[in-house]
């Protein structure tokens, strides 16, 4: 029997879910819609008697005191929908198989009622809408703002039991499959890899093709699968670690250079030549692992999940953090997660309806779900969120990026783990269904209007509490010494995980002891399914008992499915019978070297300059409103970022806690003064001018931050997140060596070393006819150890009477600046860095804020000056006298412009504040570095005399606060 | 009595805030066990040692159903005896954020005698979770000994997106003020009473802490763990030397409350 239970707020209580649906409702021009109340409906199944589920609604699913439920059997005709006259009903559920994660959590309420013969436990959600609207403006509300059709669905009550029975009904019987590829010709098998979604080039298939010729069999289908998931972009990184014959066109000579890998001859490179003794484990496991202090160890990894999130953006992101949060538990024997960052790249939130490709969700929708999936996921693992950036551009309309990072602590022990023939392969976590099949296969192809249809199985459902409990469980048996080694579930499902945990020795694993979320997986989708939330250890036959003991204690799911062997082979079984008997050499090492083809050809833009405004205030607001410029609060509010208590530097702070600040900084023990800063760069309007300049920017803008806090620069190491076009196209990857050349350059200037890193490529939306690559976009995030976090300064202006000091020239850069975007100018000369004077002036300028000389630092990068100082000042609640003709700069003819002076984005610039006391300091602090006292900290206004001395800006300091908080308020 | 203070923290899956309540009570001068709620219920005599009984932040189940339901309603099922005990023996009891939550659904707070919930922490009137700092002032007549001694106003951070404070009619609210139950309300800086943001939910009567009849149960939606050191404090680059930590004050009224009793 069924029954069905509805609960919803009493008529007297606010609905703040209604009450945002219903301010959807009239963003669409739906106007006549004057209500929306939510229902939670429940579906009990089993032997529950009228008074148990009188019983269950009364304690544990009804809040009394705000609201009401009813509920009835569901062959009951009468106990239909609630909806009343004038009120339309529009139910949504998850769509069968999608894991529902409020299950788990009300049967076991239920099991505390005491209360037995419960089956299964479904939910979903009804919206009662109250107005005049047609059924086709009912179509447009549901699929614009109540569901997403790759999870959910709209219910139709009569539908239901049949539903609910879908996946009942899928039986598995066992059943070997081998692939018909011997004798086949390469189109023949190139069709084949299209129909399988397996994404192998036709070269991989001929490969594949030999090496199982030359065993005289067929794959099973599961061995196919593996070997596409292992040699897919995503987990391989194929182009970054292949040849490429590159050919620079800007040169004399157009000979071809060869580069034998990418990422080796330049990233890493410059870690190996700059061979740091802190670098403890770089480039090899799921995250880098550096010293933090005699103890510890700090740990962090950046990823990316682009296409999850643009299907489905809300759980697209919240499957990205817990990912990368599992990452850092893979990582050595498992780190703890201290600090979430997250960066987002999205169309404008103002694009019109109209002018979107078909097949994409609005900028805005993307926008909300994906911030709300990162909030949810994040602030229920407990990790506070406290850095991160959010950048717009149209081409990101249909493929938005999400890159979210995780930073650990561990015991110096475990750093390394390491699995041994004999011990057990166990899997713990969330169990396996049918989600996220083919995601690492499909992520490596360009996004189209069909991805929504093709790829329904490649979208993962998240449940943060089942990865809360993993974390809360796994550190304990680390620090027990119960596993020799663990890693993460992530693309590629077990077949990643297992295979790599086993590439050096073997491993045999029977696939039908893996925990299912429910019967009907055949044996290779349990090999390959992308649940979430599940992690795998080896296990020393001696701990296994412990171990199952301690994950019992804590309701954590676990499941013995194998173990290590010395075959050097990758061995499955089904119910005995072997599926998969793969030669890790093969597995791991041989795909097939492909040259690829790059080209650089600067991209021709023709200068665009104007006559300077006679006054500058109106632009000067204008740069602070530009989406890229403006204020997140209203994101940042979400997220926790003080859980753990450890925060010490906040993403806003200053005197009213509304100011930007430039890196995080966190104090991982509270009996330590010792602390790690964490902050990011990225700009992609420099992208696509040249990507060589935008890598020296990016990393010196991260670098920048992490000076300005208080960093140690020559602890400081750095990530790279590449999120590209398509680069089988030469130009395209032509890019892409070149920001690696700037990456490499970069890092091996300052000093600094790459630790971990990750590309994403085919980053493409192809709708009518038309492919839209996003701009070249990279991600450099960075992690230093600050000795004091007593001694940290903030960017917010401190006291009147104090002067300001720029350190740094500025040069005429306005090429990919925002003051030209602002104003609709153009201009290829983008922001250089002089990395021999750029590293002077970071190095001293950190010298000078870890001495305790300056009162408040802010780095300079979008915006220019002009930015940078209003920002200190409304920060500080302070106004400022700045005189422009003070400025170092070396700006000559045309360019002397006050335009220039303010809002060039110059590399190498910081602001400063001191009190006059310490000036003398502060300047020799800064000796060989440009900077002059441009001004000084006074009451509320904000006033800037150009060079002919009159006053170029001049405006209250509430006025330009306004300005940066209000394009994002909402 | 003796000099150590014991406390337990109650924890399970979803419980984020036990190590930084750990750490406060430890500055506070007492000795902290953390247990997850496992490894009490069944088990006898569990809490015959303990003089403060925690149940810290989080989302406990991942806040289904409503957040701190879950838990509540398995503290109820499974540890309702051994909990009435402790209180029998004068034990302390304070629920911050998510534990605030499940104290006020398992009826534990305001309190009756058979534990009927009254009062309730709905959806924050924003429809969105709210992480930013609160000024807090005691309502005059408070009878929580949490807040003993603590005369000037409280800076605290919230993070919460289900915080407002409903009480089933008026008529509750203004027993709950008659007997000293309401213990905290939302201010400005300067004291005053305010709404959003400075109230970051809506409650009502910006109500953001209350505690039982003994006032020795004690719950509140802000963090107190949390600004236990000044370099917790958003803007403390700008506090020129003065070192506050207002959360600190609470944890150490609990403590000093035990060592006198």
């Amino acid at each position: 029997m069924i029954w069905r239970v509805e609960v919803q707020y009493k008529k007297k209580i606010i609905d703040p879910e209604g009450a945002g649906i219903l301010k959807g409702i009239h963003d669409l021009g739906i106007r006549d819609v004057c209500a929306v109340r939510m229902a939670q409906v429940y579906l009990f199944e089993g032997e529950l008697a009228e008074a148990d589920v009188a019983r269950i609604c009364d304690v544990l699913l009804c809040d009394p005191v705000i609201q009401e439920y009813r509920f009835g059997s569901l062959a009951d005709a009468k106990f239909r929908q609630s909806a009343g006259r004038g009120i339309h009903g529009v139910e949504i559920a998850y769509n069968p198989g999608v894991m529902d994660p409020w299950e788990e959590s009300t049967s076991k309420g239920i099991r505390d009622l005491g209360i037995k013969g419960l089956s299964s436990v479904k939910t979903g959600k009804l919206f009662l809408i109250a107005g005049e609207v047609s059924e086709k403006q009912l179509t447009t509300i549901a699929e614009k703002l109540l569901f997403n059709k790759i999870i959910q669905h709209r219910v139709r009550i009569e539908d239901l039991e049949r539903t609910l029975n879908a996946h009942k009904e899928i039986g598995y019987q066992f059943k070997k499959i081998t692939a018909e590829i011997l004798g086949k010709t390469p189109d023949e098998l190139t069709a084949l890899s299209k129909q399988w979604q397996l994404s192998l080039s036709r070269d991989e298939m001929v490969v594949i093709q030999q090496h199982f010729a030359a065993q005289g069999r067929n794959p099973t289908d599961c061995e196919l699968e593996t070997i596409a998931q292992t040699w897919s972009e995503h987990c391989m990184h194929k182009t970054m670690r292949g040849t490429i014959d590159f050919t620079d066109t800007t040169k004399k000579s157009r000979k071809p250079q060869r580069i034998v890998n990418l990422l080796k001859s330049t990233i890493m490179a410059a870690t190996e030549e700059l061979n740091k003794p802190w670098c403890v484990s770089v480039f090899r496991d799921n995250a880098g692992i550096v010293r933090f202090d005699s103890a510890q160890h700090i740990c962090f990894k950046v990823e990316t999940h682009n296409h999850p999130s643009a299907l489905d953006p809300y759980g697209g992101a919240g499957t990205g953090i817990g990912g990368v949060i599992r990452d850092i538990l893979g990582v050595g024997l498992g780190a703890k997660p201290i600090l979430n960052t997250d960066v987002f790249c999205f169309g404008p939130p103002d694009t019109p309806a109209a002018a979107l490709p078909a097949g994409t969700l609005h900028p805005k929708r993307i926008m909300k779900g994906v911030v709300a999936g990162v909030r949810d996921y994040g602030n229920r693992m407990g990790i506070p969120t406290a850095n991160g950036a959010v950048i717009f551009d149209t081409r990101y309309i249909g493929n938005p990026l999400v890159f979210c990072g995780t930073v650990g602590i561990m015991p110096k022990s475990a750093s390394f783990g390491k699995a041994s023939a004999g011990e057990y392969v166990v899997v713990i976590g969330g169990r396996t269904g049918r989600d996220g099949i083919h995601g690492a296969t499909f992520s490596s192809l360009e996004l189209s209007h069909e991805s929504e249809t093709v790829s329904n199985g490649a979208v993962q459902i998240g449940n943060a509490i089942t990865e809360k409990k993993v974390l809360d469980v796994l550190l304990q048996a680390r620090d027990k010494g119960y596993f020799s080694a663990v890693t993460d579930c992530g693309a590629g499902g077990l077949s990643s995980a297992v295979g790599e945990m086993g590439a050096a020795a073997g491993v045999r694993v029977d696939l039908e002891k893996v925990p299912l979320k429910y019967r009907g997986l055949s044996y290779t989708e349990i090999w390959i399914s992308e649940a979430q939330e599940r992690m795998v250890l080896a296990v020393p036959p001696k701990k296994l008992k412990a171990l199952l003991e301690l994950l019992a204690r804590e309701n954590v799911d676990a499941a013995v499915i194998g173990r290590f062997t010395e075959t050097k082979r990758l061995q499955l079984f089904m119910q005995g019978e072997c599926v998969g008997d793969i030669d890790m050499h093969f597995l791991h090492k041989g795909v097939p070297a492909v040259v690829r083809r790059a080209v650089w050809k600067p991209p021709r833009i023709r200068p665009v300059r104007r006559k300077e405004p006679a006054a500058l205030t109106k632009a000067l607001c204008a740069v602070l409103g530009d989406l890229n410029v403006c204020s997140k609060e209203g994101i940042i509010r979400q997220y926790d970022h003080e859980v753990q208590g450890m925060s010490v530097l906040k993403p806003l702070a200053g005197a009213r806690n509304d100011g930007p600040q430039d890196a995080a900084v966190l104090r991982p023990r509270p009996d330590s003064a010792r602390g790690i800063a964490v902050a990011c760069g990225i700009n992609s309007r420099f992208g696509e001018i040249d990507p060589y300049w935008m890598a020296a920017a990016v990393i010196e803008e991260a670098l920048r931050q992490i000076v300005c806090v208080g960093g140690l620069l020559s602890r400081t190491a750095i990530l790279d997140n590449f999120s590209w076009g398509n680069t089988a196209r030469p130009e395209c990857l032509g890019e892409l060596v070149r920001a690696c050349f700037g990456c490499y350059d970069a890092a091996v200037a300052f000093d600094v070393p790459f630790i971990s890193g990750k590309d994403s490529l085919n980053n493409e939306y192809a709708a009518g006819g038309r492919t839209i690559s996003i701009p070249p976009t990279l991600l450099i995030s960075a992690l230093s150890v600050v000795e004091n976090v007593e001694a940290v300064v903030s960017a917010d202006a401190k006291r009147a009477g104090n002067l300001i000091y720029v350190a740094g020239k500025t040069y005429d850069e306005m090429g990919g600046s925002a003051y030209f975007v602002v104003q609709g100018w153009r201009d290829p000369a983008l922001p250089r860095v002089r990395f021999a004077q750029s590293r002077k002036t970071l190095e001293q300028v950190s010298a000078a804020v870890r001495a305790g000389v300056v009162s408040s630092c802010h780095d300079c990068s979008e915006g220019g000056l002009a930015v940078a100082l209003a920002e200190m000042a409304f920060a500080g609640d302070l106004g400022m006298e700045v005189d422009a003709r003070k400025i170092p700069q070396q700006l000559s003819g045309p360019a002397r412009r006050d335009d220039v002076l303010l809002f060039s984005e110059s590399n190498s610039r910081f602001v400063l504040e001191v009190a006059p006391e310490k000036c003398t300091e502060l300047r020799r602090w800064l000796r060989g570095v440009p900077h002059a006292c441009i001004g000084r900290v006074a009451g509320q206004d904000f006033v800037v005399s150009g060079m002919d001395q009159k006053p170029v800006v001049r405006a209250d300091i509430q006025t330009l606060r306004q300005a940066w908080q209000q394009p994002l308020r909402w | 009595m003796s000099g150590t203070v014991q406390v337990l923290i109650i924890r399970t899956a979803g419980t984020n805030c036990d190590r930084e309540t750990q750490s406060a009570f430890e500055l506070a001068g007492a000795r902290v066990a953390v247990r997850h709620v496992n490894e009490l219920t069944g088990a006898r005599r569990v809490f015959d040692d303990v003089q403060i009984i925690a149940l810290p932040g989080g989302f406990t189940y991942g806040d289904d159903i409503a957040a701190g339901k879950i838990l509540a309603n398995e503290l109820r099922m499974r540890l309702q005896e051994p909990l009435r005990r402790f209180l029998e023996r004068n034990g302390l009891i304070i629920g911050i954020c998510n534990g605030f939550q499940a104290l006020v659904k398992m009826g534990m707070l305001p309190g009756n005698a058979d534990w009927t919930q009254e009062v309730t922490l709905a959806g924050n009137d924003s429809g969105l979770f709210e992480a930013r700092w609160v000024y807090l002032r005691r309502f005059p007549g408070a009878r929580c000994v949490w807040t003993r001694g603590i005369e000037n106003l409280l800076y605290l951070p919230v993070a919460h997106g289900e915080g407002k404070f409903i009480a089933r009619n008026p008529q509750c609210i203004q027993r709950l003020a008659g007997a000293g139950q309401l213990v905290l309300r939302y201010c400005t800086r300067a004291g005053e009473v305010t709404g959003y943001p400075g109230n970051p939910n809506g409650s009502q009567e910006h109500v953001a802490g209350i505690c039982d009849e003994t006032g020795r149960v004690f719950g509140l939606m802000p963090h107190p763990e949390r600004f236990v050191l000044t370099t917790q404090h958003p803007h403390w680059t700008r506090l020129n030397g003065r070192r506050p930590a207002d959360g600190l004050a609470v944890f150490q009224a609990g403590v000093q409350y035990v060592r006198q009793s």
